[in-house]
């Protein structure tokens, strides 16, 4: 049961740094990834065939995650004189192409058998406590993240950020260079997701194209709504929250007779789906809610929060 | 002399195939046209009349037009009743981000779509049962007659849909609306009005779409998924708001898809699809043949 748990929480940790990273492009800076996955990926395969052929596993991640980062900012700059529709129809493609190549491309990916033995750290000098060094590796990473992400949210650059999200031309108007702080904020975006694929390839010690599929996506977008799309802590909890719905629902359907396991698998992906968009209409502010974000020399005055209350997601 | 019949036989085929993604691709086109969102559920309904033609023709016998026109009738209405249902009270919520907002709950309802289907029908693949048929045989080139019922059958609908935008008052408010929704608004055209039939229409023609290409393949729940990129690159390059553009855009796709697989391996014509989508960007982003009005910012 422990390592059940401890699978489970590291998962949540991958989760949340996918999070994480969707709330500072689409929260902060009103991008849509729709191929988050495919970062993902992306990152997972190639920290995985760089340490394959002898990378240190460190250097592996940060690879992944730079290699995403550039492909993020990439597709930011074609889409920058068009309406956001097309990142996010550029960004769908993405996941899905990728997708193809990593069936077909035996050579490189192993096709659908995947690639497996992937390197994972300090494993055999750690043995038992290997389960409890990975948990506390990922949350840490995310702890890291979040923090690290506050302070750039929170300076000038935060807001000059959430000013592009609320109005570009109002932010070009200003002086900001619009373009420069949307590509930033995407290709930050797209790094954590990099990275986080990474960790989950040398977690899992497995990765296949099963693993990257548009279901999780919708995932991590149900996450961040939940939590309250422009809100670090919320990406957090949103991610928490659902863990406890996939894997709870895992028990639950068994308690359901006369369905088959593919009835089952539908009934949970169709449960998902439809969660996000009861969220996206009752409370599209999620949990924690917008708050008022200041930044600058008079961001700690105390200035009342917006709508900091907290409420029981619908 | 051979390589060329060959090169000839791709583009037959990419045309053939070009015509059915054209059906899809102005529904999305439509839809985007009026609503101003990319409604992503246009793949799942394209699954959802391929069932819904798999029942009538495989199961209860129905004769093909009656078929075809159930392909039409359960998409476009289960579409109008989503939409109303989870598009429409996100679209009220009106902000800087309603588009987006939109594309993300239209992609959450497109896998809902497709769960429900899986959990009703299974994941299993679903055939036809049409009589094998010998491929006519024209100047060396091979056409099966099955792919020439559905290329008349897109032909038929182009034109009554090109009937339908010309000479309807109704039709002439839609593209007056995907022309310039503010002129069309001055003029006292209301787009809000006009969004269920545009949804209708779309979703319709999103069924038929798929149910003409399952005819030829078979039906499954990812269907009309596999496709998604195929039709979208085809909305792109027409412009994502030319109706016009989206059937010469279809018809690039369809050919660029087929003639790529001499190089390429069939599993790659959605990658084909990626990367037409990518090279329009960069080189004419507001669509081959579409005026730019309500694509760039």
């Amino acid at each position: 049961m422990t390592s059940y748990l401890l699978f489970i929480g590291t998962i949540t940790a991958i989760y949340a740094l996918l999070s994480l990273g969707l709330v500072v492009s689409w929260g902060q800076a009103g991008m849509v990834n729709l191929g988050l996955v495919g970062f993902f990926g992306l990152g997972a395969y190639c920290s995985a065939l760089l340490t394959y052929i002898g990378a240190p596993i460190g250097f592996g991640w940060l690879a992944g995650a730079a290699l995403a980062a550039a492909i993020g900012v990439a597709f930011c700059l074609l889409t920058r004189t068009l309406r956001g529709d097309y990142l996010a129809i550029v960004t769908l493609g993405f996941g899905e192409g990728l997708r193809l190549v990593e069936l077909n491309e035996r050579w490189l990916t192993g096709g659908s058998d995947g690639i497996s033995g992937i390197r994972p750290p300090l494993k055999e000098a750690l043995s038992d406590l290997y389960p409890w060094f990975y948990f506390t590796l990922a949350w840490a990473v995310v702890a890291l993240a979040a923090w690290a992400l506050s302070r750039i949210l929170a300076s000038p650059f935060g807001r000059a950020l959430r000013a592009v999200r609320d109005d570009e031309k109002v932010a070009a108007v200003a002086g900001k260079n619009v373009l420069r702080l949307k590509c930033q904020a995407f290709g930050i975006g797209a790094a954590l997701f990099g990275f986080a694929g990474a960790l989950y390839a040398h977690f899992t010690s497995y990765i296949s194209p099963d693993n990257f599929v548009i279901q999780l996506t919708i995932y991590i977008f149900l996450a961040v709504t939940a939590g309250g799309y422009s809100r670090l802590v919320g990406a957090i909890f949103g991610s928490l929250a659902v863990m406890t719905i996939l894997e709870s629902s895992r028990f639950a359907a068994e308690f359901i007779p006369g369905l088959s396991a593919v009835q089952i698998a539908s009934l949970r992906e169709f449960t998902i789906a439809v969660a996000l968009i009861m969220i996206m209409q009752l409370r599209p502010q999620g949990v924690f809610g917008l708050r008022n974000e200041r930044a600058g020399a008079n961001a700690s005055d105390g200035a009342p929060h917006a709508t900091a209350v907290p409420a029981t997601p619908n | 002399m051979i390589v060329f019949t060959e090169l000839a036989q791709y583009v037959v085929n990419g045309l053939v195939l070009g015509a059915l993604i054209a059906l899809p691709a102005l529904g999305l086109t439509l839809i985007f046209s009026v609503q101003g969102f990319v409604n992503f559920s246009v793949a799942a309904q394209m699954t959802v009349g391929a069932y819904a033609a798999w029942l009538a023709g495989s199961h209860l016998g129905w004769s093909p037009i009656l078929m075809l026109l159930l392909a039409f009738a359960v998409p476009g209405a289960l579409g109008v009743v989503t939409d109303r249902l989870a598009l429409a009270p996100v679209r009220r919520q009106s902000g800087a981000h309603t588009a987006l907002m939109l594309a993300v709950v239209s992609i959450a309802l497109n896998l809902a779509i497709e769960n429900a289907l899986r959990f009703i029908f299974g994941s299993n693949l679903n055939n036809f049962d049409l009589p094998m048929e010998r491929n006519l045989q024209v100047w060396g080139l091979s056409v099966g007659p099955q792919q020439l019922r559905n290329l008349v059958t897109a032909l038929v609908i182009a034109v009554a849909l090109a009937a339908f935008f010309s000479l309807t008052r109704w039709g002439k408010a839609m593209r007056a609306v995907a022309d310039n929704t503010d002129l069309a608004r001055l003029k006292g055209i209301e787009p809000r009005s006009l969004s269920n039939l545009a949804t209708f229409i779309g979703m319709g023609l999103a069924g038929i779409g798929g149910s003409l290409l399952a005819i030829d393949t078979s039906v499954d729940p990812s269907t009309g998924s596999r496709l998604i990129l195929v039709i979208f690159a085809a909305s792109v390059l027409g412009g994502l708001t030319s109706l016009y553009g989206a059937v010469l855009g279809a018809l690039v796709i369809g050919v660029a898809g087929e003639v790529a697989m001499i190089a390429m391996p069939p599993v790659y014509q959605s990658l084909t699809a990626f990367l037409a989508i990518l090279v329009i960007l960069l080189v004419k982003p507001t669509g081959l043949f579409a005026g730019a009005t309500g694509v760039r910012k």
